[in-house]
């Protein structure tokens, strides 16, 4: 729909005087000023602010004191940035594909019962609207070991659950069930790309004698396949950054021992390294480091994804 | 295809006559076993709210009783909180910041949205190359050196860095929006001219109206993210005061929680409080939010 209309724009002989489009084009800037002039005061002049503190010493109340590379090579040796990398990673290996193969579940289970889904399309998109801070607060009373309503649910099956807010094993698999709680938007998009797939495709399928895996496989997968795609892309930018519920958590005023290692996920490092410990120059390094890791694991995403992602009319 | 086409008609009636009874109790039998599964699913998922809702109303020593219905159930709770802590000026800051950022970021991602949608001028389409590369930048990179413009400015430990970046729209709303003023048609904007509409008149008149739907969409969106974010209020706000809702939050539990006086169901009180308005948002504008989603999932 998009491209038609760029088109039918741009097929528009570029009729009258040069002093109408002389006045469509300043008319244009005027309306795109807004974004202009925050491009460069919020983000442009930032960026290279950014890039120039990360090759200093900083600490806002003297000036920047230049360091060279120091920063960069304190982050090679830093056992806490380590750390936190490797929590991200681990949670986000974890978190993406489980949220995308639970929400397309729920999605295609949505699909089966036509009449009610809007209920439960609701019912499941309601915890995603829950604050971030109210999550954190939430869970870390629904994952409590001895109190918590899920190793209390667990016990039912007579499973004896783990320490999710305690262990330091079980505590990243624990910030994962969380996330999974708020998955309503994934689910959401996931079920109107389900809605879109034409349905004489299945009949077709069924005609040919297809089982129900085949279709799936052959049918519903490829033509949601730029859905699937943008909701793994989204998720894991989201959770390589994710900080909110997490510092509610485990940190602050007081850090609770086990949570403030096990726990310790990138931007939360970051965090605490510019406003806490007031290193600027480092923090900004860190920055550009997730910059990198974020644009490289995009860039992997994008090119794979070319051998199984399917776009109609392409 | 023909082929295919015309054959399925027949293949439907016949397959319809012959296998008809079991058919359609095997189909009402498996639709009752999804039914069940996605109610169970749900009891999953609202599960903690109930929780939150119910140990808000507990007394201090029931809080972790692991009973559903609280008994006494002790509404002083949330009078208690608007006591021990400036609940109603965090609530208040926090709409203050909510409406006057969703606002303004609906207004000016529309107007450079129309900008980029409608206008023909030399380096537009390099400039939305632009827009939507800096959609990829992580908010970290750029977070430090904002934050010393604001302190340049006096503006830190105010309400104002917490919204007036959305004064200059947002790139993500800037490419939602465009896509929909791309949808409209051209002529409409044409015969606005021959009526005697400036620009500015054609977007304000015929372009917004038209759009509305996308506008509620953005509003929403950012009201919810502005509602729950945790990380700016700390960055920028150190007076109690002058906390919103979730930075308040932070400080409660801090203090009653987490090894402090352990006055959970006072916290529970106040996150109910957080939690509970946008879920009251939602019922009311459902329809943007569940659209809104779908658009970025199928557009994007």
């Amino acid at each position: 729909m998009g491209a038609v209309a760029q088109g039918a724009l741009r097929a528009r002989p570029a009729a009258g005087p040069s002093g109408l489009r002389r006045a469509e084009a300043r008319a244009g800037w005027a309306f795109i000023a807004p974004w202009a002039v925050g491009c460069l005061v919020f983000t442009a002049v930032p960026m290279v602010t950014s890039l120039y503190l990360s090759f200093t010493e900083y600490d806002v109340l003297r000036p920047p004191r230049p360091v060279g590379l120091e920063n960069y090579r304190d982050m090679l040796v830093d056992p806490r940035l380590r750390l936190a990398l490797w929590n991200s990673f681990f949670y986000t290996a974890l978190y993406v594909p489980l949220s995308v193969a639970l929400a397309l579940g729920l999605a295609l289970l949505l699909e089966r019962v036509t009449r009610a889904a809007g209920f439960f399309r609701t019912a499941f998109y309601v915890p995603s609207l829950t604050p971030t801070v109210a999550v954190g607060a939430l869970f870390l009373w629904v994952l409590n070991p001895s109190v918590g309503i899920l190793n209390r649910a667990l016990a039912l099956f007579g499973v004896d659950g783990p320490g999710w807010t305690t262990d330091p094993a079980w505590i990243k698999p624990g910030l994962v069930v969380m996330s999974l709680w708020s998955l309503g938007g994934t689910i959401v998009i996931l079920y109107a790309a389900l809605k879109n797939v034409p349905r004489d495709l299945y009949e077709a399928a069924r005609i040919e004698g297809a089982s129900g895996w085949a279709e799936f496989r052959h049918v519903t997968l490829p033509m949601i396949s730029g859905a699937v795609f943008f909701v793994l892309i989204v998720n894991t930018i989201a959770a390589l950054q994710v900080f909110d519920e997490v510092y509610t958590m485990y940190f602050g005023q007081m850090d609770s021992g086990a949570g403030s290692s096990a726990a310790l996920f990138y931007v939360v490092y970051l965090f605490r390294q510019a406003f806490e410990f007031l290193n600027m120059g480092y923090a900004s390094a860190m920055a550009w480091l997730l910059f990198v890791v974020i644009l490289v694991i995009t860039l992997v995403q994008l090119r794979v994804s070319r051998r199984w992602v399917y776009y109609e009319g392409r | 295809v023909a082929l295919a086409e015309a054959s399925v008609p027949r293949r439907q009636v016949a397959t319809y006559a012959v296998e008809r009874p079991e058919r359609r109790v095997g189909r009402m039998a498996s639709r009752l076993f999804f039914l069940v599964l996605l109610a169970g699913v749900t009891v999953v998922f609202l599960a903690p709210l109930a929780w939150l809702v119910s140990a808000s109303l507990k007394t201090r020593s029931q809080v972790f009783n692991g009973e559903w219905v609280p008994d006494p159930v002790m509404w002083s709770n949330y009078v208690d909180v608007w006591r021990a802590a400036p609940v109603l000026s965090w609530l208040q800051n926090s709409l203050v910041v909510g409406l006057l950022g969703a606002v303004a970021v609906t207004l000016s991602s529309a107007a450079v949205a129309f900008g980029f949608a409608y206008f023909r001028f030399r380096g537009r389409d390099v400039l939305f190359g632009l827009v939507l590369a800096t959609m990829m930048l992580p908010g970290a990179v750029t977070m430090i050196p904002v934050y010393l413009i604001w302190n340049e400015l006096g503006l830190v430990n105010t309400l104002v860095p917490l919204w007036a970046g959305n004064l200059f729209g947002s790139v993500f709303y800037v490419f939602l929006l465009r896509q929909f003023y791309l949808g409209l048609p051209r002529d409409l904007f044409d015969a606005a001219r021959i009526d005697g509409a400036n620009y500015l008149q054609m977007w304000w008149r015929v372009a917004l109206p038209l759009t509305r739907t996308a506008l509620i969409v953005v509003f929403v969106f950012e009201f919810k993210a502005l509602w729950t974010d945790l990380l700016k209020p700390l960055i920028y706000l150190y007076d109690t005061a002058l906390f919103t809702m979730p930075r308040g939050i932070k400080t409660l539990i801090d203090r009653f929680g987490q090894g402090g006086e352990m006055q959970w169901e006072l916290v529970l009180a106040a996150t109910t409080v957080l939690t509970v308005p946008l879920i009251a948002l939602f019922f009311f504008a459902q329809r943007y939010f569940i659209e809104g989603i779908a658009t970025t999932g199928t557009k994007g």
